[in-house]
């Protein structure tokens, strides 16, 4: 009871002291929160990220087949479908067409894909949201495609693509099997890749092998490699936003030190007088530790709950540029809010940790010399 | 309380080019329920001496017995202990702090005890109407006049009911007429049986009837007691 009473004590007294440098605090506390919203900006987004692309990617294809000559992706012929099928452990293949149509006025590239579930007329089409939204079009309106020999085609949209999947889906266009062979002329019996599904999840690995040993002039790609694909992507963009952060933490961290480790004369006065009237070391570093941990505490806490509103509410509408989508129409949508307890620990050491210690050395020093020292 | 110091030295700044010796081979008795008033101009080493008895700081060489106890070799734990429970000091500047109430300041030395907040806040409250605090209580203590902010110095001091009380230039920062309710309170707190002991060159507190001893200083001795 008397500890608890003590520090309830304490508390007040820290909470009245720093009500009394209230400008040289609260401007530490807006600074400190600035640098934890901007950090766990960058972590929840880009963890998000990695998490609904995974879910997303889930229901991809265990295993793509691309054809390759001279080293670059080539046609593959409809017999390889037969041959493929021969291997034990597939149970379903099927041939795909898809490619890549830039267009000027938006200079936006689509991806063209002819689906497989989805009856299409040839003049039907189903878009992405991002697609809908940088042409301004929605169901019902007309949507132009240009082939390589200059000639435009129209479609009627018949759908959007569902927004939840907009991730990996925003600037997808869907058409037939047929107007997709008129439009790129690939021929009947050719394909742009092929994609497999095998019976024991955990033989995707001996799967791939057998088709490379089999058909030499393929290459497997496994859904395993391309959601570590994205997952490097997500990295190595969040390094370069950590980079491009850096300079603002290293000022942070030079403002705090200076402003934890640089005690004022008044400061040092008010610790000295503590002292004196009856304040042991320990009470006089309780007190300080207090300080320092309500405000990080309370930077951290409004610092990450700013960054969850900023991810997970306004689509990280500052980060858009540098950390979402692979094209230009960015693709916009509500991630569901992932929190990682591992990087939620990390920022807490990397932005709490080392202020609380460098209000502590100082004050400790001071604390531990002969109050009449300090007053002096 | 008796205080006894035996062959005192304090030097400041020891093996350094700027090395000085505050106080010589200093060796005093202050009984108990006396007022004591340690006299001499300033750098005398009067305040020094103060802070030794008061547990503020250390000798360099020397012994400070309170009763029987030796206090001169005691760990930082056991003086704050002391401190806590036998001083009370009014300093020269007051030194309160800013920004807090009258009410605050009275109560900050006890906030280590962990006493009961309503006991503490009643104790405190009966000590600043007995002081003629009452109608500034809850002001920020820069708002006072200096005769106020003596005060609130002195409830400071009084608020772990220490036995022995420590004014160092107590009017130094008061005209005569302040100096002199100054000395009628110290009269009051020595009726309750308190030993003072004040550091002065005023004459209003050394010429007072109300001081039993003094004690003169020169260069860090004692010229005469």
């Amino acid at each position: 009871m008397d500890f608890i009473r003590k520090q309830a004590y304490l508390i007040d007294f820290t909470l009245s002291s720093l009500l009394r440098r209230k400008g040289k605090n609260l401007g530490l506390l807006l600074v400190y929160t600035l640098i934890v919203f901007l950090l766990a900006s960058v972590m929840l987004f880009t963890h998000a990220l990695r998490k609904e692309a995974s879910i997303i990617l889930q229901q991809s294809p265990e295993i793509i087949v691309q054809r390759l000559v001279a080293g670059r992706h080539a046609l593959i012929p409809a017999d390889y479908l037969e041959k493929i099928g021969q291997l034990r452990g597939v149970v379903s293949k099927r041939g795909r067409l898809w490619g890549y149509f830039y267009n000027p006025s938006v200079k936006a590239n689509y991806t063209v894909m002819a689906p497989e579930h989805l009856e299409l007329t040839t003049t039907e089409v189903v878009i992405g949201a991002g697609v809908a939204r940088a042409l301004g079009v929605g169901v019902g309106d007309y949507f132009t495609l240009r082939s390589d020999d200059g000639n435009t085609y129209s479609f009627q949209i018949k759908e959007l693509l569902d927004e939840d999947s907009e991730l990996v889906s925003s600037d997808l266009v869907l058409i037939s099997e047929k107007a997709y062979r008129v439009i790129t002329g690939i021929p009947e019996g050719q394909f742009t890749d092929i994609i497999l599904s095998v019976r024991n999840p955990r033989e995707v690995r001996k799967v791939a092998e057998k088709l490379t040993e089999k058909l030499p002039d393929i290459r497997p790609i496994l859904r395993e490699e391309i959601l570590r694909t994205y997952d490097s992507i997500f990295s190595w963009r969040q390094g370069i936003v950590f980079v491009l952060l850096f300079g603002a933490l290293m000022a942070f961290v030079i403002f705090a030190w200076d402003k934890a480790s640089g005690l004022s004369a008044e400061e040092k006065r008010e610790i000295g007088i503590l002292k004196a009237v009856g304040w042991e070391s320990g009470d006089v570093l309780r007190m300080k530790f207090w300080e320092g941990m309500i405000i990080s505490l309370s930077a951290f806490m409004l610092g990450y709950l700013a960054a969850y509103l900023h991810v997970f509410y306004s689509s990280a509408v500052l980060f858009e540029p540098v950390l979402k989508g692979w094209a230009t129409l960015y693709p916009q949508f509500r991630l569901t809010p992932f929190i990682d307890g591992l990087q939620l620990a990390t920022l807490f050491f990397f932005t709490i940790f080392p202020y609380v210690v460098a209000t502590i050395i100082p004050i400790w020093r001071a604390s531990v010399t002969d109050p009449d020292a300090i007053m002096r | 309380m008796l205080i006894t110091l035996t062959d005192i030295n304090k030097v400041f700044n020891q093996g350094k080019h700027n090395e000085f010796q505050a106080i010589r081979d200093i060796s005093l008795q202050i009984e108990a329920g006396k007022v004591t008033c340690i006299k001499g101009a300033s750098g005398s080493g009067k305040t020094t001496l103060l802070s030794i008895i008061g547990c503020l700081s250390r000798p360099t060489s020397g012994r400070v017995t309170l009763d029987k106890e030796v206090l001169s070799g005691l760990p930082e734990r056991f003086l704050t202990d002391i401190r806590r429970h036998t001083f009370g000091f009014v300093f020269q500047k007051f030194n309160l702090i800013q920004g807090l109430s009258v009410l605050e300041n009275i109560m900050l030395p006890a906030y280590p005890l962990s006493l009961n907040h309503k006991a503490l806040k009643t104790s405190a409250q009966q000590l600043i109407v007995h002081f003629g605090l009452d109608r500034v209580m809850h002001n920020p203590v820069e708002w006072l006049s200096g005769g106020e902010s003596q005060r609130v110095a002195i409830c400071r001091a009084l608020i772990n009911k220490p036995q022995i009380l420590i004014a160092d230039e107590p009017t130094a920062n008061l005209d005569t007429r302040l100096s002199q309710e100054f000395m009628e309170l110290i009269d009051e707190l020595r009726k309750t049986g308190k030993t003072i002991l004040i550091t002065s060159h005023d004459p209003v507190v050394f010429d007072s009837p109300v001081v039993d001893r003094i004690v003169e200083m020169r260069d860090g001795q004692i010229l005469e007691s």
